[in-house]
């Protein structure tokens, strides 16, 4: 699957699927309490099972200054 | 994962209250949140006239969106901070924003303003961009309130950033600060506006999964100015603690304020609030520190 994070800087990861999203975040060292989960417009619970051919955007939640 | 108050599949967990939520319930869980702190505070009432601070991000646009769904009478205000590419897209999506609901919107530009974006006046007065521009931002916030006749300004600051903040008072023992922490921050002088923060019972993620759901297309990309900033270091450290202790942010800060902030009361100073000599504006010293940072920056000041 297609893994995209958006910032700081947009880095796009593949990673063998399927998955479930919690598996997915531990995988790129992010913690669910800092980011959302969407895919085709909708968000996905750590629980959800992602196929291995679906596109899925990983944007963290923190903002700061 | 299923709704915790119908069974259908949920979209957005809260395992610090052991929930998960539809996006019908979830939208009911946020809007009973905004809800008990405008009440629990006595924030503003339906009669009050809400000025919405809105930088296009996630939390500006959704307190908006929320206090318009609301009913509330809630005009916005943007400071198109001049900072390159960055203000460019923060402010199309302000503009569409409004232009969608048709909401009342001011924007004032720092450039035209003073004639140097937020960057380069910075530089000028050899302060961190990010101080500058909060010393920017306090600054027209009240000046705009105060002369569009609002009795309150609105910001957007979440239970991430009070309790971010909270951490940095704590590990600096900020005690003046910590004084002064709160949802509202009342009008304490003549001429300065009231300020509430209707968010800081929700979490960022939270925010941005309401964002996400009711369509709001907000500006996902970090100010380059913020880059490396301490706040956002706390707030991972915060999140690590939640993943191991869920409800850690909430009682953190819910606790100082309720049982911790009184401690800290003797350490406000009391301090005389007049009008700048030149701008007219509350400050405790003869000109205020915005005129101040104006003067070095080499830009005229109104009085001077």
């Amino acid at each position: 699957m297609k893994v995209t994070v958006p910032i700081p800087v947009r880095k796009v990861y593949e990673i063998k699927g399927p998955k479930r999203v919690q598996e997915i975040l531990d995988e790129l060292g992010l913690p669910y309490e800092s980011v959302i989960v969407i895919y085709e417009k909708r968000l996905l619970t750590p629980d959800a099972r992602v196929p291995d051919e679906a596109e899925i955007e990983v944007r963290p939640a923190i903002s700061g200054g | 994962m299923k709704c915790t108050k119908c069974g259908e599949p949920a979209v957005v967990p809260i395992r610090r209250h052991n929930a998960a939520f539809c996006t019908e319930h979830f939208f009911e869980y946020f809007d009973n949140q905004v809800q008990r702190a405008i009440k629990e505070h006595r924030m503003f009432t339906p009669d009050d006239r809400i000025l919405v601070a809105v930088s296009g991000g996630k939390d500006s646009l959704a307190v908006w969106d929320v206090l318009l769904r609301l009913g509330y009478q809630a005009d916005g205000f943007y400071i198109d901070l001049g900072i390159g590419d960055y203000s460019k897209r923060s402010t199309e999506k302000v503009l569409n924003f409004a232009a969608e609901r048709g909401a009342n919107l001011r924007v004032v530009s720092v450039e035209e303003e003073y004639g140097l974006g937020t960057r380069e006046l910075a530089r000028k007065v050899r302060r961190p961009a990010c101080s500058a521009c909060g010393l920017n931002k306090r600054y027209l916030f009240n000046k705009v309130a105060l002369e569009g006749g609002y009795d309150v300004i609105v910001t957007g600051h979440n239970l991430d950033d009070e309790a971010a903040t909270l951490l940095s008072n704590v590990l600096h023992w900020n005690t003046g600060y910590l004084a002064r922490q709160s949802p509202v921050l009342e009008a304490s002088a003549p001429n300065l506006v009231k300020k509430v923060k209707p968010l800081y019972r929700l979490t960022e993620r939270e925010i941005a999964s309401y964002a996400v759901l009711r369509g709001i297309d907000y500006i996902v990309e970090e100010c380059p100015m913020a880059k490396g900033a301490k706040s956002i270091q706390y707030k991972h450290i915060l999140n690590q603690l939640e993943e191991l202790s869920p409800g850690t942010k909430a009682s953190f800060l819910f606790g100082f304020l309720e049982r911790g902030r009184e401690h800290f009361e003797e350490e406000r100073e009391q301090v005389e609030v007049r009008p700048c000599r030149l701008c007219g504006q509350p400050t405790t010293g003869d000109i205020c520190a915005h005129c101040r940072m104006l003067q070095r920056a080499g830009v005229a000041v109104a009085g001077d």
